[in-house]
């Protein structure tokens, strides 16, 4: 580009400080708060994701509860008379060393470890409560959901000590008066009653947690079921990356005769609620830098219109059509310019001011992070939208029939 | 000798509000050197021809020439240089841009044509506005000088890349006759010693008949050389 294009278009900025000043603050804003607003989603995003696998597995492995089906393969032709109903003791995974094994093999999985759930009563004096009891292996299952982080008194180790001891969540002690060192009383559905010692007692600020669930061993768990060592009722997952869940969960559907669901099937509700957010922040974030770039478009129609003289003076000296454009552009550029670099700085101090609000609860602080992603994609949109804010008054401007000017 | 600029049938209809010829097979010539002016009534087709000849209006029909070249039927960014090379521009409402000094003014045409450094063309600009009397004002910004004052440095900047034609659409139709009579005078020094070709669109008769030769047009055709 010919400099002389750049210092008329510098001229017409500078002959339009106030204009230039209020286009470019339109982008400063949309700007910051497009930049804003995506990291802040991002933000939730992590955050929720976080909670999500405090509890659940990037993949569970489960046998699902079937219906009763006739033996006969062809039923067309015969008369039947059948009463279908769930058939015991189907939740159970056979052969689950083997499974786990086979597991652990594939690419990107971390941890396969065993678990066994199932509904238990717990006893203290005359109070009861209806409580899922879960037997882990206990340092396997601390690095797949992180239960160290979420325990406030005492510690996940003192599972691996005695099968008799168990973690409860922070509910369950609150409801029952139970302190660190109590024993409680435990009876299962098959009848078997036993005392645990309370060595830990876990809080994930997520009252159907804390108040419906306990952490045993395995081993007692697979007591309590009058059951052996290999029965086991799921299988959770952990791959190098919570990303390749679905293509993990379905590879496991089509090699095992079990059910493998992904966490985010899981969290169906979540995910929808994570996915509108998502469109709705990026449909307002868009537009509010949409709006920026209308401002943008609204100053260069208006230098057009003033400038119309200048050019077709500049179209009779020889400028040819894309040098007029390239002068409008660099105008609408310098105010993009001016207008993205002040929003990035505004952007970052809105950031950091806001990671200093605390929420409480499960979230703490505000969940947002800098997001270098959601920077350059703010960056790139807002030059984006500069440049068309620009060019089409500029094509307009190309467009200028110079004897019409001067015949007027 | 050597012609600066030729037409051959040049012809051209405007057909709104209704079909109307306004230019009818105009053929002439001008050499190089001359100074010629062109006068007619209004509606006469003088200044549509002016344009047609300045390359700005393509719809025509007949054949341009200029500096022996086929110009017809370029392509306007083709034009456009041909435009900047060689071809100076004088207008009756001086057409400064207005946020530029003078000497910025006079500048532009040759940093668009880009072949001599900054400081060159500076100093030729410079040259230019002496020449014209307007040195002292090179620093002042176009709106503040008065009418026949923008339209000397207009002039300065048509002379910039040396061109071949200069082009003047009422040059001294804004200006009282003491300024007339200096643009007609630099006129003519420009045709006499520098050898540039000048065609000048005008109402004044004074000034047609002083100069080296007049077309006169009526109702699209030259009637008088």
């Amino acid at each position: 580009m010919p400099k002389i294009n750049l210092q008329i278009a510098l001229n017409y900025i500078g002959s339009n400080k106030k204009l230039t000043a209020v286009a470019s603050l339109g982008v400063v804003l949309g700007m910051a708060i497009y930049i804003f607003m995506n990291s802040m989603l991002a933000g939730f995003g992590k955050k929720s994701d976080e909670s999500i696998f405090k509890t659940t597995p990037h993949v569970r492995v489960f046998s699902e509860e079937q219906l009763s089906r006739p033996l006969a393969k062809d039923t067309s032709h015969l008369a039947m008379l059948i009463n279908p109903k769930i058939r015991p003791k189907t939740n159970k995974i056979i052969n689950p060393t083997q499974l786990i094994a086979l597991i652990k093999g594939l690419k990107d999985v971390r941890i396969a470890t065993p678990q066994v759930s199932q509904n238990v009563f717990v006893n203290m004096g005359l109070s009861q409560l209806s409580i899922r009891a879960v037997g882990i292996i206990p340092d396997e299952a601390d690095q797949l959901f992180n239960l160290t982080a979420t325990i406030v008194e005492g510690k996940v180790e003192e599972l691996d000590r005695s099968s008799n001891n168990v973690v409860i969540g922070s509910g369950i002690a609150r409801k029952l008066g139970i302190r660190m060192g109590d024993n409680i009383n435990v009876l299962s559905s098959k009848a078997i009653t036993r005392n645990f010692k309370v060595v830990g007692i876990f809080q994930l600020n997520n009252k159907r947690e804390d108040e419906g669930k306990m952490y045993i061993h395995l081993k007692a768990a697979q007591q309590l079921m009058k059951e052996n060592e290999a029965y086991v009722t799921d299988i959770n997952v952990q791959l190098s990356d919570a990303k390749f869940s679905k293509q993990i969960s379905c590879l496991l559907r089509s090699m095992i005769p079990y059910q493998a669901e992904d966490w985010e099937s899981a969290n169906e509700t979540a995910m929808a609620a994570a996915r509108m957010r998502t469109i709705i922040i990026n449909f307002v974030s868009t537009a509010i830098l949409l709006i920026a770039g209308f401002g943008i478009y609204n100053i260069l129609n208006m230098t057009v219109s003033q400038k119309i003289n200048d050019i077709a003076i500049l179209k009779a000296m020889g400028f040819e059509g894309k040098d007029v454009v390239s002068i409008f552009v660099t105008q609408a550029m310098v105010v993009g310019m001016m207008g993205v670099s002040l929003g990035v700085i505004v952007a970052v101090l809105m950031i950091k001011l806001l990671k200093k609000v605390y929420i409480g609860g499960d979230i703490g602080y505000f969940p947002i992070e800098f997001e270098l992603p959601k920077f350059l994609q703010g960056i790139v949109f807002g030059f984006l939208i500069t440049f068309l804010a620009g060019f089409i008054p500029a094509r307009k401007a190309a467009q200028v029939d110079p004897v019409s000017i001067f015949r007027k | 000798m050597d012609i600066a600029l030729k037409t051959n049938n040049i012809g051209k209809c405007f057909y709104d509000p209704i079909k109307f010829q306004v230019l009818k097979e105009v053929n002439f010539e001008v050499r190089k050197g001359e100074f010629l002016t062109m006068v007619g009534k209004s509606g006469s087709g003088k200044s549509t021809l002016l344009y047609i000849l300045s390359t700005m209006d393509t719809d025509y029909s007949g054949d341009l020439y200029i500096d022996n070249q086929l110009v017809t039927g370029k392509s306007l960014d083709q034009l456009a240089q041909i435009r900047n090379s060689k071809i100076g521009f004088v207008f009756q409402f001086h057409y400064l841009l207005q946020e530029f000094t003078c000497l910025k003014n006079v500048m532009i045409p040759a940093l668009r044509l880009g072949k001599l450094s900054t400081e060159e063309i500076e100093y030729k600009a410079y040259n230019k506005l002496e020449m014209l009397g307007m040195r002292d004002q090179a620093l002042k910004p176009a709106n503040k000088l008065s009418g026949g004052q923008q339209q000397r440095v207009a002039i300065a900047r048509a002379l910039i890349n040396e061109p071949l034609l200069i082009m003047g659409d009422e040059p001294t139709g804004n200006l009282d006759s003491k300024n007339t009579q200096i643009v007609f005078e630099i006129f003519q020094e420009l045709a006499r010693s520098n050898h540039q070709t000048i065609v000048a669109v005008t109402h004044d008769n004074d000034f047609a008949q002083k100069s080296d030769r007049t077309i006169e047009m009526l109702d699209g055709k030259i009637i008088r050389e």
